[in-house]
């Protein structure tokens, strides 16, 4: 495991728009997340957690700042690099699943790493060992509207974790979910870090935000607080964790 | 959380009738003795209310007064096992029965800080983040504990009950941070 943090963001700011309309959505926020780290990052519309989330995912740029991912400077890349990059490490998960309805599970969990250029059967077997992770093996040949609201959203999970993405971002993954399905999403969340993926968690619920190794109050687009411990100590007590399990074991 | 059974308080009360209460169901499930009904209580609990072998005895000498268990011989150990008895399972039936009164609570003592500070025009904001930030951290424990008790249902839904409670007030908290940002009278204050 290497002790560089998976995403860096140094004195990121983003504005929309300039002159006078123009809106700060994030000012001069720094941020290290480490390898097998859960960070949550809560606040009430429009302090910033999307934006934040966007500018890791490198789907949206800062107007000022540098976000590393995996140990590339986002800056210099192109839109193609980025997608790329995208592709290769980093994981969604959205409230609004964006499952396709005519793909079958594991059909819909194939199609990054086809996207990847993987082919179909090494994309089949990954799909499977996936959907396996997540406790779904038995409905991979289902359509999304053939199982359950905290299936799907296990699905979506199993597709952003296919093939060696180890950054996943979260944005409100427990979004109309019952409580114990909520909890049963975060443990399988947490389990992936304990495994030694990355996650970045938006959410308005402090149950689920509590399941997170540090959790980040944003207000006005700045850290407003976090229940951080020092970032050295958090990641000793977290080795010595049993739970935590074997970090070099991989994805599979 | 030690808790002195001299019934100061309403609340005081309502918490050695839980403890009554608690030591009575398990005497249901079959005889048992002393140490046995505390670890079981703690364990039923999560170890969210620890009991003293002391607060054990005083209750089931209280309710083999009130005839509610009846003890047995001792052994040669010097431990006497206690039984439930008819009266005893039907208060436990009782207390089954009847839900819970607001009033048994205590007071907030946040609610009141925060009353308080509004009241006397101090900013509030830094009051609320240190609140909400603590606040997570218990909720970050009562979670980190709830992962513990897996294949535990009663635990589990001890420390749920816990996790609920934290957040009820971290929305509290939120939802006042949002109405004195709001308010007015809370942005001339803070100029």
């Amino acid at each position: 495991m290497s002790f560089d943090p998976v995403v860096r963001l140094t004195d990121v700011s983003r504005v929309h728009g300039d002159g006078p309309q123009a809106v700060p959505a994030l000012r001069e926020v720094s941020l290290d997340i480490a390898a097998g780290e859960l960070v949550a990052v809560m606040g009430p519309s429009g302090s910033g957690k999307s934006t934040l989330l966007n500018l890791v995912g490198g789907l949206d740029r800062p107007t000022s700042g540098e976000v590393v991912v995996a140990g590339t400077p986002l800056s210099g890349m192109t839109a193609g690099g980025l997608a790329g990059l995208r592709r290769r490490h980093v994981g969604y998960v959205f409230q609004d699943l964006n499952l396709i309805p005519s793909l079958t599970a594991a059909e819909n969990v194939m199609l990054p790493r086809e996207l990847d250029g993987v082919r179909a059967g090494r994309a089949r077997r990954e799909a499977g060992d996936a959907l396996a992770e997540v406790g779904l093996a038995d409905v991979a040949g289902r359509f999304p509207d053939e199982i359950s609201g905290g299936q799907r959203q296990r699905v979506a999970i199993a597709r952003a974790l296919v093939g060696e993405r180890r950054l996943i971002l979260a944005d409100e993954p427990t979004g109309a979910l019952d409580t114990p399905t909520g909890d049963d999403i975060l443990q399988l969340l947490r389990a992936r870090c304990d495994a030694g993926a990355t996650v970045l968690l938006v959410t308005h619920e402090p149950r689920y935000a509590a399941w997170a190794d540090r959790v980040i109050f944003l207000r006005d687009g700045e850290i407003a607080d976090s229940t951080a411990t020092p970032l050295e100590s958090a990641r000793l007590s977290a080795e010595r964790t049993p739970a935590s399990g074997p970090r070099s074991g991989g994805e599979a | 959380m030690q808790i002195s059974c001299n019934w100061h308080t309403e609340y005081a009360y309502s918490v050695c009738m839980t403890i009554r209460h608690g030591i009575l169901t398990l005497l249901s499930q079959g005889p048992r003795y002393g140490y046995q009904l505390r670890a079981e209580f703690e364990a039923s609990t999560g170890a969210a209310w620890p009991l003293n072998i002391g607060q054990v005895y005083t209750t089931l000498s209280r309710m083999e007064r009130d005839g509610l268990v009846s003890p047995g011989e001792q052994d040669e150990q010097g431990r006497v096992v206690y039984s439930i008895t008819e009266a005893g399972l039907a208060e436990m039936e009782r207390w089954f029965r009847t839900p819970v009164v607001p009033s048994d609570r205590p007071r907030d003592e946040l609610v009141i800080k925060l009353a308080m500070a509004v009241t006397a025009a101090a900013d509030v904001r830094p009051i609320i983040q240190a609140q909400r930030t603590a606040t997570m951290r218990t909720l970050q424990e009562f979670v980190r504990a709830k992962r513990a008790s897996v294949g535990d249902p009663a635990q589990r839904l001890v420390l749920d009950s816990m996790i609920f409670q934290a957040e009820a007030e971290q929305r509290w908290l939120d939802h006042c941070e949002a109405v004195l940002t709001a308010s007015p009278q809370t942005q001339e204050k803070q100029r």
